[in-house]
């Protein structure tokens, strides 16, 4: 059986080389199997976010022509800024009460309650603050009628996202199905519409009881101030540890035990390096808490060994010969290496800088250890100044934070934000391949 | 006066030597890789060093420009005489050693810059133009020496990977001369080369002759007959006989020689 | 040198021109052998068949030469294997040279085969004869071992064919003195003696190259030479002195 079967025609296959065939398109099958069910999840995964997320972008808001009595909000009538400054939030409350029941008037709209502070659940409890500060910015409205585009509040938001029915607010406290009629009402007549929410991306966070107001803005900058730091640490240092390693340091116990600690260090779990930061920059070098600049220290000593492996691993790659040929001329062992290895190997460190950089922009476990998801209510510039030292939060630690709270609008806003954070992290990979595309020389 | 004009004469004669080895040895850790070499290499002549794999030829090469000095467990001992002075001296610094002794590798190494820049870039590091008008010079001349100019002189900023391996090899060997060494050490300079490439190569060895002391390590016996006026045949470390190739190649006095040479196992 | 190639063909292929030029060598030394039995026993036929003998001695030289030229090209010998394919060529050429003689002396054997014999001449010849043959077959002989000695020693011999030669040159000077009569019949012999003369030279050059192909220096002192017939005058045989 065995000899014959070299003898045959090649026009006719054997059973053996059948048999082989299909062993091989089985194989193949079994490969396709596994990137469809890759594909499946990962559509699963974006759709899931998308849908989850993107109502995160939308927000209801009223137009409302609020009055500005001058004798509620300046009695002295001077225009004194620190006089206006003494009429509080709850000045401001009862005159959009009134607005809000005066567009329901103009409107022929019935409103059910007697009390005009009974409309409140409808309106987010920030719009009088909302009010002040337009008018301490500008004094001259007051006397006037200006027009304000008001938030409505989370309830009002998520009825219009359907997120809240009239059966979920049952049991609601704060607001009743007859808002709703209201609400429903005022959408006829134009008074509330949603629209894109451009303060998710600019605002501040805020406070429990408001998510309507709660922006990512803030903790983004406090995530580009720390990668700031951590580019500006990591690389230098990582690249030079990486070329003293590579190309200068002899072969013996004590540069392999580095070797062994760096790969070893990039494999320690994130929190470990949390803790150390939280004891070594915090507690003994008293460095101030939530500051961007502990959390870039932090996030560099968590990227270094990812970008000394991955420069060390570029450095290896450019061909001997070149080493060979520019020592062959007489260039000494720095000139080659700052001549002509560095350039070639620098489309990997930087893909390789990128990828750090983006591994340590979703980071978030050590960021919560060293108190990197401060409360800041407040909107920038106030504070950009003093970014690196100042409280902030981080893109990571804010949808953390969000996912927390027992309010569904902030579940929602913490999709949102992992939109934001995944197209951040997207454009940095993508920018790493088309780094890496374009300088990449073929030698 | 005169004479003192023939003992210049002869000392000249006797310069004729450029390389002297006596006694070297060559260790890779504990293996023992050069035993006991010494030759006398000549001034505006090509040598070749012959020998089967392994047979130490490319780590003698190495060890007289001391490119073995960028492998850590290398190690050289005996003396290495260039024109009289020990290039292993602690005072040598290699970097000025490889100036003057320039090496041309096996596979065609082109930096991935322009070719002028290729060119340029030994002048450069070790300052032999002052200006811009000088380098272009050395350029000319150097890509003129390596046999090259005419098919590169009108694309000098085109990329040196872009051209075809014997060209490549060429630029590089112009590359090596444009240092203005003295020596000229090739490493199988044309085995990743077709024959074409490798008689335009052999062509430009045997005119470099006329400037250079050039070493050429080759795998291709029939190279070494063609370009080398003499022949060195190393075996398992050692130097077995060094001669004319002319006599290497009719009449070696060594059996191991001979063996290598027809083709015999040995 | 007993080691073989590691390309096997190679191998062969020098055996095979070795093997032929070896044939060669004992189609010569037969017809050396047979042109002086036919000179002996005036054997026209004989001589006949060694003048048809020559025409293979030198359609195997043409082969020789050939197959070098291949191999010459084909292979690229160097050292021993350079000096065996050129000493190959050589000794060929020697040999095609001596069965020429050999011819020629069966073509004046069917010559003098019709004229009165001359008295001892031809047991002369013959043993001159027998010694080119012996020194040639000796000389093959120590090609084959590579035995430098063997063909130094080839090399002397021939000054005792030279020697011979002289002393028949003599003989026949005398012969044609005392009766011209035989001046004919002694010119072919005269002539068969040089070829055989000619011959030793030849044989001492193939015995050069067993030097050169063993040692790979040709040897440069001139080889022993007793030629004096040059040098001789008729009836001044004493001018010299």
């Amino acid at each position: 059986m065995t000899d014959a079967t070299n003898t045959g025609s090649i026009y006719e296959i054997d059973a053996r080389t059948k048999k082989r065939n299909a062993k091989e398109a089985r194989f193949k099958l079994y490969g396709l199997i596994a990137i469809g069910m890759g594909l499946l999840f990962l559509i699963a995964l974006v759709s899931t976010i998308i849908v989850r997320g993107v109502p995160a972008f939308q927000q209801a808001k009223l137009t409302l022509e609020v009055a500005l009595p001058a004798e509620t909000l300046d009695p002295n009538g001077a225009r004194n800024p620190d006089d206006l400054r003494k009429v509080s939030t709850f000045g401001y409350s009862p005159l959009v009460d009134q607005a809000l029941a005066d567009a329901l008037a103009a409107n022929d709209i019935d409103n059910p309650f007697e009390d005009v502070a009974d409309l409140r659940p409808i309106l987010s409890s920030s719009v009088a603050a909302q009010v002040r500060d337009r008018v301490l910015a500008n004094p001259d409205l007051i006397g006037g009628t200006s027009e304000f585009q008001l938030l409505a509040s989370s309830r009002v938001d998520g009825y219009f996202k359907g997120r809240v029915t009239r059966d979920s607010v049952a049991r609601d406290n704060n607001i009743d199905a007859a808002h709703f009629d209201v609400v429903d009402a005022m959408a006829e007549a134009g008074i509330i519409s949603t629209g894109f929410n451009w303060d998710f991306i600019t605002g501040a966070d805020a406070s429990e009881s408001r998510p309507e107001q709660a922006g990512i803005g803030v903790s983004m900058v406090g995530s580009l101030f720390m990668m700031f730091v951590v580019l500006a640490l990591s690389l230098p240092i990582g690249v030079a540890a990486s070329i003293y390693l590579e190309e200068f340091a002899t072969q013996n116990r004590f540069t392999d035990i580095i070797e062994v600690n760096i790969s070893n260090l990039a494999a320690v779990p994130s929190i470990v390096f949390g803790i150390l930061g939280l004891a070594v920059f915090i507690q003994f070098m008293h460095l101030p808490q939530s500051a961007p600049l502990v959390g870039g220290l932090v996030l560099t000593l968590m990227t270094l060994p990812t970008i000394i492996i991955s420069t060390r691993a570029s450095l290896k790659a450019v061909p001997p010969s070149i080493r060979e040929a520019a020592l062959g001329i007489g260039a000494s062992k720095m000139q080659t290496v700052f001549h002509h290895v560095l350039p070639l190997a620098m489309p990997g460190i930087l893909t390789g800088t990128i990828i750090g950089l983006a591994q340590a922009l979703g980071e978030t476990a050590p960021l919560l250890l060293i108190g990197m998801v401060g409360f800041i209510a407040s909107n920038y510039p106030d504070g950009v100044a003093a970014g690196f030292l100042d409280p902030n939060s981080a893109m990571p630690a804010q949808i953390y934070e969000w996912a927390k709270r027992a309010d569904p609008a902030y579940y929602e806003r913490a999709w949102g934000g992992i939109i934001v954070l995944l197209i951040f992290l997207m454009t940095m990979n993508i920018l790493a391949v088309i780094l890496r595309r374009r300088f990449e020389r073929r030698w | 006066m005169m004479k003192d004009n023939v003992e210049n004469k002869v000392g000249v004669d006797a310069m004729n030597t450029k390389f002297s080895a006596k006694d070297v040895q060559v260790y890779y850790g504990d293996n023992h890789a050069i035993k006991d070499v010494n030759v006398e290499i000549l001034d505006k002549t090509v040598t070749a060093f012959i020998g089967p794999s392994g047979c130490g030829k490319s780590t003698f090469l190495r060890s007289l420009n001391r490119m073995n000095d960028t492998i850590p467990i290398c190690r050289v001992e005996g003396d290495i005489l260039l024109d009289g002075e020990d290039i292993n001296a602690p005072q040598v610094d290699p970097v000025q050693l490889r100036a003057k002794v320039g090496m041309v590798f096996q596979k065609p190494n082109p930096f991935p810059k322009s070719i002028y820049d290729n060119i340029a870039y030994g002048p450069r590091i070790h300052g032999l133009a002052r200006n811009k008008a000088e380098l272009d010079e050395i350029v000319e001349k150097s890509l003129r020496r390596g046999a090259i100019w005419d098919e590169v002189k009108d694309r000098l900023d085109a990329p040196g990977t872009g051209l075809s391996g014997g060209q490549q090899q060429r630029l590089c060997i112009a590359r090596a001369v444009a240092t203005e060494p003295e020596v000229l050490l090739m490493d199988e300079p044309c085995s990743a080369l077709d024959p074409i490439a490798t008689a335009q190569v052999e062509e430009l060895i045997d005119e470099l002759k006329q400037n250079y002391s050039v070493i050429i390590v080759t795998h291709s016996m029939q190279q070494a007959a063609r370009v080398s006026q003499k022949t060195a045949f190393f075996h398992l470390g050692n130097l077995v006989e060094y001669d004319d190739t002319t006599t290497i190649f009719t009449n070696p006095r060594d059996p191991r020689t001979e063996s290598y040479i027809t083709g015999r196992i040995g | 040198m007993h080691d073989p190639h590691i390309a096997k063909a190679f191998d062969r292929d020098l055996e095979a021109i070795q093997a032929l030029v070896m044939k060669m060598g004992g189609l010569v030394e037969e017809s050396i052998r047979e042109s002086a039995k036919s000179l002996k026993t005036r054997d026209t036929e004989r001589a006949e068949r060694v003048r048809q003998g020559d025409k293979k001695i030198d359609e195997l030289e043409d082969m020789i030469n050939t197959q070098c030229a291949q191999l010459l090209a084909m292979r690229q010998p160097a050292a021993g294997d350079l000096r065996t394919v050129l000493t190959v060529m050589k000794i060929a050429g020697n040999l095609e040279r001596i069965g020429d003689y050999a011819k020629n002396i069966a073509k004046r054997t069917e010559v003098l085969s019709h004229m009165q014999p001359i008295e001892g001449a031809s047991n002369a010849i013959r043993r001159m004869s027998k010694e080119v043959e012996a020194m040639l077959s000796d000389a093959l002989d120590s090609y084959i071992r590579r035995d430098a000695t063997v063909g130094e020693d080839v090399r002397q011999r021939d000054l005792e064919v030279d020697q011979m030669y002289n002393a028949l040159f003599r003989e026949f000077l005398t012969f044609m003195m005392e009766d011209p009569r035989n001046i004919t019949a002694c010119m072919h012999l005269h002539f068969i003696a040089k070829n055989i003369e000619r011959m030793g030279d030849h044989v001492t050059s193939i015995a050069d190259q067993v030097i050169y192909l063993s040692t790979g220096v040709m040897p440069e002192d001139q080889r022993p030479k007793d030629n004096q017939s040059i040098y001789q005058v008729e009836g001044f045989e004493e001018a010299d002195e």
